[in-house]
C-alpha cells in the first residue's frame, strides 16, 4: 500500500498543488492507510489532544518523581510569569513551563501521550496550549495542530529515526520541536513552505544533541531539553513567518540528522554511560537512587 | 515504512517514563503472552543494548512484567505489575545481557508453565513501535507493512492448505507468507501478511484446524 509522501518536498509539493492544509494531507493518508473514516480518527486524535491538557493540568498543579530528581518547576515557572517582568516574554514561558509540566508527569509515571516519545512528549502539546491563547483556535484547528506535526514526524520516523536509543536526543527533542515548529506555523497561517523551513530550522539547531540520561532516568537532562525544544520551535516559527528561508532544505537536513546519528558513540545514546551520565555528580546520584558503590562524589 | 500510521507518531497514550522502554517494553511482554496464548508461571528476560544498561531507570522490568500480565501502555496498574504478578503467580528474573545485538533495545523473553515453553525476540524501535525478530528460534522477517498473523503448527501435510482455505472464505487477500520448520515432522510456523483486517472469530476458526497450535495478530 502506497503512501502520499515519503518525504517532506513531497508532502509540500502534494499540498501545494491540491490547495491542502499539511494537517488535511496527513488525514487523508491516514484514512487512506487504515480504512478508517475520517470521524473515527480525528476522534482518536481529539482523545489523544485531551490526555495532554489533562498531563499539562496536572503538571502545573505539581509533582515529583519517585526518585526525587524532577517536578515542581512548572510551578516555579508560572508563579514567576504572574509576576509579569519575564525576560523572555509570557508565551515563551508558557510553552516552556507546559513543556516542563509534561515532561515532569512522564517523568512521575504518569499518563501522557507520546510526540513522537514520551521523553520529548512536552514539546508539541507545551508549545500548542500556549499559543492557544493567541491564536484562539478552534477544537479542530487543536486537534490539526497535531496531525501537522504527525506529518513531519512520520517523514522523520521513516526515513531517519525518532529514538534516543538509535540516533541520540536530536531524534527525540530535536525531532519533536521541529514536528512544533511546522505546526505553530500553520496554526499561524503559515504556508506548506514555511512549515518545512521552521522544522528545518529547528532541527538544524539541535544536531548532534546527545541522550545522556543521568541515572538511565528519563529526568535529568530530558526535562530541562523539553524547555529548550518548546523556545527553540517558537524562535524557528517566526523566522519562517518573517519570510527567512533555510539554506539546507528540510528533507537534507532530516538525513544529516541521521548520519549524526549513526556516527555518534553508544555512550551518547540512551545508554547512561557518557555524558551527564558520566559526570562526577551524573554517577553520584545514580549510585543514591540505585545503590552501590559510590567510585566518586560530585558534592 | 516502519511507521505505518500518524498514531505512531502522535501516541501512544501511555504511562510514562519512555516510549521505546515502558511502552514498547509493555508491548513486547504482551504479544509474547499472546503468542503464549495464556499467563505464563515463569518468564526469564534477557536485556541487551541499551536495555540492559537503563531498564531500571525506565520501569522496563515493570512494564514487560505489566504486558506478561495483559495490560496496556496506559494501564495504571504497570507501577505496581511487580506484585501483581506475585499475586497471579508468575515468577520472574531480569537477566541484563552484554552481547551486542543488531537493534539497541531488544529483549529475549522466555517464558513457559508446567506444560510449555516459548522464547521470543523484541526489539523496541522508538515512539512505542516494536517488531518481534524471532519467535521459538525462528526469525521472523515481518515487512511491517502489512498486518500479520501467526501460526504455530505441527510440520504435517494439509496445514499450510487449510488456513489458507479458512483466510479464502473470508476474503482476505495473502500478501507475503513464509512457512519455516526446525525439523522434518516438528514445529513449523507460518507467517502471513493479510491486505485485510482479520476478525477474532476467524483467528479462532484457523487455530480450531488439525495440528494447528496457536493463532496470534500481530502488527496491526
Amino acid at each position: 500500500m502506497d503512501v502520499l509522501f515519503h518525504n517532506v518536498r513531497e508532502l509540500v509539493d502534494r499540498a501545494n498543488r491540491e490547495q491542502k492544509l499539511i494537517s488535511e494531507i496527513m488525514i487523508e493518508q491516514e484514512m487512506l492507510i487504515t480504512g478508517r473514516s475520517r470521524e473515527e480518527i480525528m476522534a482518536q486524535m481529539d482523545r489523544n489532544l485531551t490526555v495532554m491538557e489533562e498531563a499539562v493540568e496536572k503538571g502545573l498543579n505539581g509533582v515529583r518523581s519517585t526518585s526525587g530528581l524532577t517536578g515542581g518547576d512548572a510551578v516555579l515557572l508560572q508563579a514567576y510569569m504572574k509576576k509579569g517582568n519575564t525576560l523572555s516574554g509570557e508565551l515563551m514561558l508558557d510553552a516552556v513551563s507546559k513543556a516542563v509540566a509534561t515532561n515532569e508527569v512522564n517523568a512521575a509515571m504518569g499518563t501522557i501521550c507520546a510526540t513522537p516519545t514520551a521523553g520529548s512528549a512536552g514539546v508539541v502539546p507545551g508549545t500548542l496550549f500556549a499559543v492557544k491563547n493567541k491564536l484562539n483556535p478552534t477544537r479542530e484547528q487543536m486537534i490539526r495542530y497535531l496531525f501537522n506535526a504527525g506529518a513531519f514526524g512520520f517523514v522523520v520516523a521513516n526515513n531517519a529515526s525518532i529514538s534516543g536509543a538509535a540516533g541520540g536526543c536530536q531524534a527525540e527533542v530535536g525531532s519533536a520541536a521541529g514536528m512544533a515548529a511546522a505546526a505553530i506555523v500553520e496554526m499561524a497561517g503559515g504556508t506548506p513552505e514555511q512549515s518545512s523551513t521552521a522544522f528545518a530550522i529547528t532541527l538544524k539547531n539541535m544536531l548532534g544533541l546527545v541522550c545522556d540520561p543521568v541515572a538511565g532516568l528519563v529526568e535529568v537532562p530530558c526535562v530541562k531539553r523539553n524547555a529548550m525544544g518548546a523556545s527553540n520551535s517558537l524562535v524557528a516559527a517566526d523566522m519562517a513567518l518573517a519570510g527567512v528561508t533555510s539554506r539546507i532544505p528540510c528533507d537534507e537536513v532530516i538525513d544529516a540528522m541521521y548520519k549524526i546519528g549513526q556516527s555518534m558513540p553508544t555512550a551518547l545514546k540512551e545508554t547512561a554511560q557518557g555524558g551527564l551520565a558520566a559526570t562526577p555528580t551524573g554517577k553520584w546520584l545514580e549510585a543514591k537512587i540505585f545503590g552501590g558503590a559510590v567510585v566518586s562524589s560530585g558534592n | 515504512m516502519k511507521f505505518k500510521s500518524v498514531f505512531d507518531i502522535i501516541g501512544p497514550v501511555m504511562i510514562g517514563p519512555s516510549s521505546s522502554h515502558t511502552a514498547g517494553a509493555a508491548r513486547i511482554g504482551r504479544v509474547a503472552r499472546d503468542l503464549f496464548g495464556k499467563q505464563p508461571t515463569w518468564a526469564k528476560i534477557h536485556l541487551y543494548g541499551s536495555f540492559a544498561e537503563t531498564y531500571k531507570g525506565h520501569g522496563t522490568d515493570v512494564a514487560i512484567i505489566g504486558g506478561l500480565l495483559d495490560y496496556d501502555t496506559f494501564d495504571e496498574r504497570i507501577k505496581t505489575a511487580f506484585e501483581d504478578a506475585k499475586k497471579a503467580g508468575l515468577t520472574f528474573e531480569f537477566i541484563p545481557e552484554t552481547a551486542n545485538t543488531e537493534h539497541p533495545n531488544t529483549a529475549r523473553i522466555v517464558i513457559g508453565d508446567d506444560k510449555q515453553e516459548m522464547s521470543m525476540v523484541g526489539i523496541s524501535i522508538g515512539g512505542g513501535k516494536t517488531e518481534i525478530t524471532e519467535l521459538n528460534g525462528f526469525p521472523l522477517r515481518l515487512s511491517g507493512n502489512l498486518a500479520a498473523i501467526l501460526v504455530v503448527h505441527d510440520d504435517r501435510s494439509g496445514c499450510i492448505a487449510n488456513v489458507a482455505n479458512c483466510l479464502a472464505k473470508y476474503d482476505i487477500n495473502i500478501g507475503h507468507m513464509e512457512v519455516s520448520r526446525k525439523e522434518k515432522g516438528n514445529m513449523a510456523l507460518m507467517v502471513i501478511e493479510v491486505d485485510q483486517t482479520v476478525d477474532e472469530n476467524i483467528l479462532e476458526e484457523i487455530g480450531k484446524l488439525p495440528n494447528i497450535t496457536q493463532v496470534t495478530r500481530i502488527a496491526d
